[in-house]
């Protein structure tokens, strides 16, 4: 499919938060590579990671080329949420993570691909990319939560954990047509009945920082991801101008 | 197929009778021997000797065991790659090797052994894996250097056991063999950009070409008059080729495929030999090998020791699993399916009947 | 380790519809419904699949090698279940 392209257009800041997304989840998740809890978890969370890379590079390309943003922005440049850049933690965080994003991804492709935007056509493939994401990270969840007497604290703990994260999700994106009130309604539905039968309690406390308000969206991150990119930049910007 | 039948039957280990017996014994191996030597594949079942079982499951131990502490070295560079089309390329190949290590270990597993007595083994240090992953990968042009060296050594060395006599191993190398052909041509391809880029670039691809030559070579293991276990290989067809039959077929293929590429081999022994029809290359420095064997390689004991962290640190994972299952599950495993043999297993309902499969891609398609 | 230690499943695949399930190969997993996941990721990680069915290795009753010959060769002798054992004169067609 050829990719329309948004630059300098009012959807250019749509494009590379959506971007950013993917980009920095996928990197995360490439991180457990080697390190997954079983074997075939390996295989399943480099499937994902591929999906989001996939995303990430098509949405990046509306907006340049997509090396240069990933590889040579700064990080206040940057418009992922602050939930995607947090570290893998445990496999409990990490599924964590994938729970609350993927629900909100999916819905958010879910609007857009039913909208005639320049949007429609990529989020028609991720929002059957993030069914499967979803689903992955449900499985887990109810697994981790209904497991074992330590998998039950640990999961408990990591949605308690990433919580304060997920308030930032709902924001209006710029450019985007979608209606976020009900957006918010169905992921929190869809969370609190995941949590639920997973024996879990749905975490109380704040969804968003006292400091942070809009946060990632508008380029203030966390300390992680600092280091995060300048794993990720390092050879890249050390040969300006090369190809690979 | 009917000249086979006589013998399939005699091959075949009757229930019930004593293993003992010398004379039944003695008619099962000829029998083996017999299906041997017609080039038939020995299935799970079928009667083998007890050397030929224990035989394979150490090299396909070894060869699973390899394949998933190869993901470390070229895994190290994930976080790293320098373009967003490297990382997508060495994110698929790691996560192919993880696959490839689910197919060895499954084919071993037809041999009466479990995956986790396997992976305590490795953690163990009771069993091997190939000695080249203890090599670090110090820049990026060492993923190249990975992809085109050591998996096209690899490749000469697994495509013969497409054909080797045990069906499930040769079943399981025909798959993997079909996988890596991507993997050595995303590393040739990597290398060729270094070495057509800048001044840098080009010398940090020779450079990983000089560290990773020779340690190349010597995954065909010790010279044919040395290796203990491969005559008795070749006669049981585990093994098609010897060691330095495959190593110098290896070399013909790489000194034209260096020179395409713009580097050098670093052997100043390496030249042609009309009269031989084949490359010469100078001798390879065995004490290596065996120092590395011994686990004085530069990074065996962390090639291990976060093996062995990430087994430790999912113990809790692989648990919480088993006990969900155990809970959710009524009658053993699999009261959910549904085959009814024209549709395809169509639903698998979770604990609450609901259909989990509804919008999740996993279902029919 | 026991608790650990996820039941093996073997894992089928139809390549494409039209055809049917293909023995792909097997996989460890705690129960069906991961071990349908499992499959997808590992046995169609290239689109070689539109559908899979996972069955417990346990729930699989094979024939035995030692009863080969009371199983299969009795069938050996009867040619005439195949077409090729009639002769039909040159030139008639549709046959």
């Amino acid at each position: 499919m050829t990719t329309p392209t948004v630059k300098d257009t009012a959807l250019a800041p749509a494009a590379l938060a959506l971007g950013d997304d993917a980009l920095v989840l996928s990197h995360r998740l490439g991180e457990w590579a080697g390190n997954a809890p079983v074997l075939e978890e390996e295989v399943a969370l480099a499937n994902i990671a591929l999906d989001l890379l996939g995303q990430a590079r098509m949405l990046l390309s509306m907006v340049g080329d997509e090396d240069e943003l990933a590889f040579l922005r700064e990080e206040r440049a940057f418009r992922n949420l602050q939930l995607v850049e947090q570290p893998n933690g445990d496999f409990a965080h990490t599924i964590a993570r994938q729970l609350y994003f993927s629900v909100y991804q999916h819905l958010l492709h879910t609007q857009l691909a039913d909208g005639d935007g320049p949007f429609a056509a990529l989020a028609a493939k991720a929002v059957k990319e993030t069914a499967y994401h979803r689903d992955h990270a449900e499985q887990w969840t109810l697994r981790l939560g209904d497991g074992t007497e330590v998998s039950h604290d640990r999961m408990q703990q990591a949605a308690n954990a990433l919580w304060r994260y997920t308030g930032e999700m709902f924001q209006p994106v710029e450019g985007l047509d979608i209606d976020w009130t009900a957006l918010q309604t169905a992921w929190l539905e869809q969370i609190e009945d995941v949590l639920r039968r997973a024996t879990l309690s749905v975490p109380e406390g704040p969804r968003t920082g006292a400091w942070s308000a809009g946060a990632g969206r508008q380029g203030l991150h966390t300390e992680p991801f600092g280091r995060m990119l300048a794993e990720m930049q390092h050879l890249h910007r050390s040969h300006p101008g090369a190809s690979w | 197929m009917a000249t086979a039948a006589a013998h399939e039957t005699a091959r075949s280990q009757p229930s019930g009778a004593p293993e003992s017996a010398d004379d039944s014994t003695a008619e099962f191996q000829r029998a083996f021997d017999a299906a041997v030597a017609a080039d038939e594949r020995i299935e799970p079942r079928d009667w083998m000797p007890d050397g030929y079982r224990a035989t394979l499951i150490r090299q396909i131990a070894q060869h699973a065991h390899s394949e998933i502490i190869g993901m470390q070295p070229e895994a190290n560079w994930i976080t790293r790659a320098p373009s967003l089309r490297r990382k997508a390329i060495l994110m698929a190949k790691v996560q192919d090797e993880a696959g490839h290590g689910l197919y060895l270990y499954s084919a071993a597993e037809t041999l009466g052994t479990s995956r986790d007595e396997l992976l305590d083994k490795l953690h163990s240090g009771r069993q091997k894996y190939s000695s080249i992953f203890n090599y670090p990968t110090l820049t990026w042009a060492d993923v190249g250097a990975i992809g085109w060296l050591v998996d096209g050594a690899a490749i000469t060395n697994q495509v013969p056991l497409c054909r080797c006599s045990y069906g499930p191993y040769a079943r399981a190398m025909v798959r993997i063999c079909k996988e890596e052909s991507f993997h050595q041509r995303q590393g040739y391809e990597l290398l060729l950009a270094l070495s057509k880029g800048t001044p840098e670039q080009h010398e940090m691809a020779q450079d990983a070409v000089n560290r990773w030559w020779w340690p190349s070579l010597m995954m065909f293991g010790p010279p044919d008059d040395e290796s203990q276990h491969s005559a008795q290989s070749m006669a049981w067809k585990i093994k098609r080729h010897s060691n330095d039959e495959l190593r110098q077929r290896f070399v013909d293929i790489c000194v034209p495929q260096a020179e395409s590429l713009g580097l050098t081999l670093p052997d100043p022994d390496l030249k042609w030999n009309e009269e031989r029809g084949h490359y010469d290359f100078g001798p390879i420095d065995w004490s290596e090998f065996w120092e590395v064997l011994k686990g004085n390689g530069p990074c065996n004991e962390q090639r291990l020791s976060r093996r062995r962290r990430a087994h430790e640190e999912g113990a809790w994972v692989r648990e919480a699993a088993a006990a969900y299952a155990a809970k959710h599950t009524t009658g053993g495993p699999g009261r959910q399916s549904d085959v009814d043999g024209t549709t395809g297993a169509h639903h698998a309902a979770n604990a609450n009947g609901e259909n989990v499969n509804g919008e999740t891609g996993a279902k029919r398609a | 380790m026991t608790t650990t230690d996820w039941p093996l499943w073997e894992v089928f695949v139809r390549s494409r519809r039209g055809l049917s399930h293909t023995h792909a190969g097997s996989l460890h997993a705690p129960d069906a419904e991961l071990a349908l996941r499992n499959a997808r990721d590992l046995y169609t990680r290239r689109g070689e699949g539109v559908s899979i069915w996972v069955v417990p290795s346990s729930a699989i009753t094979a024939s035995s090698p030692d009863e080969k010959d009371p199983f299969f060769e009795p069938t050996a002798d009867k040619p005439y279940r195949h077409p090729t054992f009639y002769e039909i004169p040159e030139g008639v067609q549709h046959l």
